[in-house]
C-alpha cells in the first residue's frame, strides 16, 4: 500500500527535522587557510603557542598520514571526503583565549545558554545542591572558550584545562602520556587528529584524590566547512576517581562536517575513570543530506592493577558514526565496562562497538550494547573481546541487543571473540527482535498512544544502560530517546 | 597502499602454472573454469586481511602446492577402499572416490536403489549433460576463493538425483591414498526432487604423513517438502590441508539437517553456504570439532533466510587440546522480506590446555523487523566444579575430563537421526578422547 508508506515517510520527515540544536551562531571567526599542509599545521601549532616537540610530533603524524588509506571495513558508505576542502582551524576572532567569562563574546555565551550548558559558576550554585555541580570545559570549533571551577578543582590538586593550555603549562605530564594509548600511527583518523588536533580537555587526578565534582566538556561545531579535531587526555593517578561527561551538538547544514577526535584514558593502580558521552551531533535530514561524520578513536588503558574504566554512551546524532571506545586491560584485576545505546533514524549509519583486550591476570569486562534502528538507518554493533596468552582468569560477558522499527532499516552484529588462554571465560549473547506486540497492546490498553508506548518500551529496553549514566545525563538521555523515536512507529 | 600489486607467492605461481598445464586436459567447458580461475587469480590466495579468512590465512598456510592426483588403477582403488574405515559399519549405498576420482567399478549402475540416479561428473563434463546447468546454486559460494579453485580444477565427481524417498543412506566415500602429497578437486551435485528424502553420508580419509590438499565441494538443491539428512566426517591424514564447501539451496516446507565432524587434517576449513529459498523450512547445521597438537580447524557458515517463516539452528562445538586453534565464523542474513524468521546460532568452545586458541565470530545481518535472531558464543575451560564432583566420586582426572567433553560434544551429535551413524560418531569422539588419555 504505497499511500500508507508515504504517510510513514511523512512522519519520519518530521522526526529528523526535530533536531533542536541546529541553530547557528554569528561570530566573526579567524580561520587557518583552507586545506591541509605542513604550513597549516605550523599555523595551528603557532596559534596554540606550542613547544617545538609538539610541532614535530604533529608534523611526523602528518607525514605518516599521507601514506595511509581511509579505512573501508566499516558498514558505512559515504562520498569521498576531500581533506583539502576543510578548514582545520576556526576560532572566534574577538578573543581566542579569554581569561574570564567577561572576555568571551556574548554571542557565544548565548549559544551555550541556548544549549543549556551552565558556564557561570554562580548560576550552577544557585538552585542546585552543591554535590551536583559540574565543571565544564566549553569547546567552540577549534578552541576552548571557557573552563569553569578551575580554581576549586586546583585546590584538590585536580588539573582540568584545555589541552592546548596543558601543553604549555604541564608539558612533561602531557608528553609522558600523550599518544601512549592511541599511538600516532594507530589508524587513519587518529593519525589525522594527531597532526591537526586543536582543542579538547586535559584532566589529571593526583594519587588518592576523588574528584570533587563531575567534569564535562561540551563540544560545539559552529563554523561552516570546518572539521573538529579535539583531543582529550585523562589521567587518573593511583587510587583516584573521576567521572567525566561529554556532550556535543552542531548546526543544521546541508554539508557534511568531519569530526575526528581522539580520547585517551589512563588509569593507574586502583584508579577509576567513568567516561560518559551523549552524542547528539546533527544527524542530517531525512534524505541523508548533511550531518556530521563522527569518526572517533576512544581508548582507555587500565594500566595499573585493580583499575577500572567505564564507557557509557548514548548515541543519537551524526550522519555516520564510526566509534569503538575500548579498554586495554593491562593491569592485573583491572576491569573494563562498556554500556551503549545507539539510536539511528532517517538515513543515519552507525558502526559502533567496543574492544576489550585482556592482557593482565583476572581481568574482567562487561559489554552491554543496545542498538535501535528506525527509518532507513543502518545500525551495526562491532566488537572485539580478546584474551592474550597471559590473561589467566580473564572473564567477559557481552550482551548486545538490536531493535528494528520498520522494515527499511538494518541491524547488524559483528562480534569477534578471540581467546588464547584456556582459563579465560567468555560469554556472548545477542538478540534481534521487534517490539513485542503484547507489550504494545498492554501499553495501548492503558491509554498510551502508539508513540508513547514505543518510547516507554524502548526506555525499558535500554534501562540497563541508562542506569550507568550520571543523574543529569540520564534525564537528558531519556529525552533524547523519545525524540529520536517519535514518528518512527511503522 | 591500495594500488600495490602484491608479489605472487610461490604457491600462487604454482597454481597458475598448474592451471595452465591442466586446463586442456580437464574435462568439459574450459571457459567457466578459466573464468573461475581468473577471479581467483585476481585476488590470489586469501590472507588475514581478507575478512572471511581473517583467522585462516591460506596464503601463509599453503606454502607448496601438491600436484593434482591422477586416476588410480583398478587395483590401487580397490586396495585404497579396502583400508577405508570411516562409518565402515553403516549399511549404505557406496559411492567411492579414490584420489579425487570416481571409482565407477564399485557402483552397480544396473542395481541402484529406487529413486536414485547417478551420473559420473567427468563424463558429463566431457559430453555435456542437462544437469550441469544446476551447478553453482548458491551465490554466496561463487565469490569464495576456495570454491573458485574447485571450479577451476574439478576433475571428477558425481551428480546424483533423488527422485523420491530413499531408504538406505548414500555414502560418498573419499579416500586419498598416496605416499607423497597430492591435491584433489571433486565436485558433487545432489538434486533432491520435490517431496523426496535421503540421508547423505560423506567421509574423507587420507594417508598420514603426506601433505595432501583435498578441495571438495558438495552442492545440494533440495526441492519443496524434502527431507535431507547430511553427515560429513573429516578423518583426513595428520598432515593434510583440507578445504571443503557445502553449498545448499533448500525449498519450502523442507527439512535439512547437516553435521560436520572434524578430527583430522593439520589444517581444515569447512564452509557452509545455505539459502533457505521457500517458506516454513527448517534448517539445522551443526559442527563437532576435535583438535589437538597444532591442528587448525575452521568452520565457516553463511545462512541466508531468503524466504519468510523459516527456522534455522546452528550449533558448533569445538574442543581444543594442546596448542591447537579453533575458528568459528557464522553469519545469518535476513533480508527485508524474510519476516517471522527465527534464527539461532551458537558456538561453544572448550580449551583443555594452556596454549590453545579459539576465535569466534558469530555475525547477524538483519533487515527485517519482525524476526527473532540470536547468536551466542562461549569460550572457556572445563567447569572445575563439575570436574571436582566427578573426581570426588573416584574418577581419575583424565576420565572425568573425557566424560565432560563427551557430554559437551554430544549435544551437537544428538541431532543425527540415523542411529548407526550417530553411534559411529560417538565412537569417533570416544576414540579421540582415548588417544588423549
Amino acid at each position: 500500500m504505497p499511500a500508507v508508506q508515504e504517510t510513514i515517510d511523512q512522519v519520519r520527515l518530521i522526526d529528523v527535522d526535530q533536531y533542536k540544536y541546529g541553530f547557528e551562531t554569528e561570530v566573526e571567526m579567524e580561520k587557518a587557510p583552507k586545506g591541509l599542509s605542513e604550513d597549516v599545521i605550523r599555523f595551528i601549532s603557532g596559534k596554540k603557542g606550542e613547544p617545538e616537540w609538539m610541532l614535530q610530533w604533529r608534523l611526523d603524524a602528518y607525514k605518516r598520514w599521507l601514506t595511509m588509506n581511509e579505512p573501508n571495513w566499516a558498514r558505512v558508505s559515504y562520498d569521498k571526503i576531500d581533506y583539502n576542502d576543510i578548514y582545520y582551524y576556526a576560532a572566534p576572532k574577538m578573543n581566542p583565549s579569554p581569561k574570564s567569562l567577561d572576555e568571551v563574546d556574548p554571542e557565544i555565551l548565548k549559544t551555550y545558554e541556548k544549549l543549556g550548558i551552565p558556564l557561570r559558576e554562580q548560576e550552577i550554585l544557585a538552585g542546585v545542591e552543591p554535590q551536583n555541580r559540574v565543571a565544564v570545559d566549553a569547546v567552540f570549533d577549534s578552541v576552548s572558550v571557557a573552563t569553569t571551577f578551575k580554581e576549586e578543582l586546583a585546590k584538590a590538586g585536580v588539573i582540568f584545562m584545555p589541552i592546548s593550555e596543558a601543553i604549555r603549562e604541564y608539558p612533561d605530564l602531557v608528553r609522558q602520556y600523550l599518544g601512549t594509548v592511541v599511538p600516532v600511527t594507530d589508524n587513519f583518523f587518529a593519525t589525522l587528529n594527531s597532526a591537526v588536533f586543536t582543542d579538547g580537555s586535559f584532566v589529571y587526578i593526583p594519587p588518592g584524590v576523588r574528584c570533587p565534582m563531575e567534569l564535562s566538556t561540551y563540544f560545539r561545531i559552529n563554523e561552516k566547512n570546518t572539521g573538529q579535531f579535539e583531543r582529550t587526555l585523562i589521567i587518573a593517578d593511583k587510587g583516584s576517581y573521576v567521572s567525566y561527561l561529554e556532550g556535543c551538538t552542531a548546526p543544521k547544514r546541508d554539508e557534511n562536517q568531519l569530526h575526528a577526535a581522539v580520547v585517551e584514558l589512563i588509569a593507574l593502580d586502583d584508579a577509576e575513570i567513568k567516561y560518559s558521552t551523549v552524542q547528539n551531533w546533527y544527524p542530517g535530514d531525512a534524505e541523508g543530506r548533511g550531518g556530521i561524520y563522527n569518526f572517533v578513536t576512544k581508548r582507555g588503558d587500565c594500566r595499573g592493577k585493580n583499575s577500572v574504566i567505564t564507557w557509557t554512551q548514548v548515541e543519537t546524532g551524526s550522519a555516520i558514526t564510526w566509534k569503538y571506545p575500548s579498554c586495554i586491560l593491562r593491569g592485573d584485576n583491572s576491569r573494563g565496562e562498556f554500556y551503549s545505546i545507539a539510536v539511528s533514524n532517517g538515513k543515519q549509519q552507525v558502526d559502533s562497538g567496543t574492544k576489550m583486550i585482556h592482557l593482565g591476570k583476572n581481568t574482567t569486562s562487561r559489554i552491554i550494547s543496545k542498538g535501535i534502528a528506525a527509518g532507513k538507518s543502518e545500525n551495526t554493533y562491532r566488537g572485539l573481546v580478546s584474551a592474550h596468552r597471559k590473561a589467566t582468569g580473564a572473564r567477559n560477558f557481552t550482551n548486545c541487543d538490536s531493535l528494528l522499527i520498520g522494515n527499511q532499516c538494518g541491524a547488524h552484529t559483528v562480534p569477534y571473540i578471540e581467546s588464547k588462554n584456556a582459563t579465560a571465560v567468555f560469554e556472548h549473547e545477542a538478540t534481534t527482535s521487534k517490539i513485542s506486540e503484547d507489550q504494545m497492546f498492554y501499553c495501548q490498553q492503558r491509554g498510551l498512544s502508539d508513540e508513547e508506548a514505543t518510547a516507554l518500551i524502548v526506555n525499558g529496553f535500554v534501562k540497563d544502560v541508562l542506569q550507568q549514566l550520571p543523574m543529569e545525563f540520564a534525564v537528558e538521555a531519556q529525552k533524547l530517546i523519545s525524540i529520536s523515536l517519535e514518528g518512527s512507529v511503522g | 597502499m591500495a594500488d600495490v600489486t602484491l608479489m605472487k607467492t610461490p604457491a600462487e605461481t604454482a597454481l597458475v602454472q598448474a592451471f595452465e598445464s591442466a586446463k586442456t586436459a580437464l574435462p568439459g567447458d574450459g571457459e567457466s573454469r578459466a573464468q573461475a580461475f581468473e577471479h581467483f587469480a585476481q585476488q590470489g590466495l586469501p590472507h588475514r586481511r581478507v575478512e572471511e579468512f581473517k583467522y585462516t590465512d591460506l596464503r601463509a598456510l599453503l606454502r607448496e602446492v601438491a600436484p593434482f592426483a591422477g586416476t588410480p588403477s583398478a587395483e590401487e582403488a580397490k586396495a585404497a577402499l579396502a583400508g577405508a574405515k570411516a562409518l565402515a559399519g553403516v549399511d549404505a549405498l557406496q559411492v567411492p572416490f579414490v584420489n579425487g576420482h570416481f571409482v565407477r567399478d564399485a557402483v552397480d549402475f544396473h542395481a541402484l536403489p529406487e529413486n536414485v540416479e547417478i551420473v559420473p561428473l567427468a563424463e558429463a563434463l566431457a559430453n555435456g549433460h542437462d544437469w550441469l546447468a544446476k551447478l553453482s546454486p548458491v551465490k554466496w559460494a561463487n565469490d569464495n576463493p576456495v570454491y573458485q579453485l574447485n571450479t577451476s580444477f574439478m576433475a571428477d565427481g558425481v551428480m546424483i538425483r533423488i527422485a523420491g524417498p530413499v531408504e538406505a543412506p548414500v555414502h560418498l566415500r573419499f579416500v586419498t591414498s598416496a605416499t607423497s602429497a597430492v591435491a584433489t578437486a571433486t565436485r558433487i551435485l545432489v538434486v533432491v526432487e520435490e517431496g523426496a528424502s535421503v540421508t547423505l553420508l560423506e567421509t574423507h580419509e587420507s594417508t598420514d604423513g603426506a601433505n595432501h590438499q583435498p578441495n571438495d565441494v558438495v552442492e545440494l538443491i533440495a526441492g519443496d517438502r524434502t527431507n535431507v539428512q547430511h553427515v560429513r566426517v573429516n578423518a583426513e591424514g595428520n598432515k593434510a590441508l583440507a578445504l571443503s564447501t557445502l553449498a545448499a539451496k533448500i525449498g519450502g516446507e523442507a527439512l535439512f539437517n547437516s553435521i560436520n565432524v572434524t578430527a583430522g587434517a593439520a589444517t581444515s576449513r569447512h564452509q557452509v553456504f545455505a539459502i533457505l529459498d521457500g517458506e516454513n523450512t527448517n534448517l539445522r547445521v551443526n559442527g563437532t570439532t576435535m583438535l589437538k597438537g597444532t591442528q587448525h580447524g575452521d568452520s565457516t557458515l553463511v545462512v541466508e533466510h531468503a524466504a519468510p517463516h523459516c527456522e534455522s539452528r546452528e550449533l558448533f562445538k569445538t574442543v581444543i587440546d594442546n596448542e591447537a586453534t579453533g575458528v568459528f565464523q557464522g553469519k545469518i542474513i535476513v533480508p527485508h522480506h524474510a519476516q517471522k524468521t527465527d534464527g539461532r546460532m551458537m558456538s561453544a568452545a572448550l580449551l583443555l590446555e594452556e596454549g590453545g586458541a579459539m576465535n569466534n565470530k558469530p555475525e547477524l545481518e538483519i533487515f527485517a523487523d519482525d524476526v527473532q535472531c540470536a547468536h551466542g558464543a562461549t569460550c572457556g575451560q572445563l567447569d572445575e566444579d563439575l570436574l571436582f564432583y566427578l573426581m570426588a566420586r573416584g574418577l581419575p582426572k583424565k576420565e572425568a575430563e573425557s566424560l565432560l567433553v563427551q557430554a559437551f560434544l554430544g549435544e551437537a551429535l544428538e541431532f543425527v537421526e540415523n542411529e548407526a551413524v550417530r553411534e559411529s560418531l560417538v565412537g569417533t569422539v570416544e576414540g579421540w578422547l582415548k588417544a588423549r588419555a
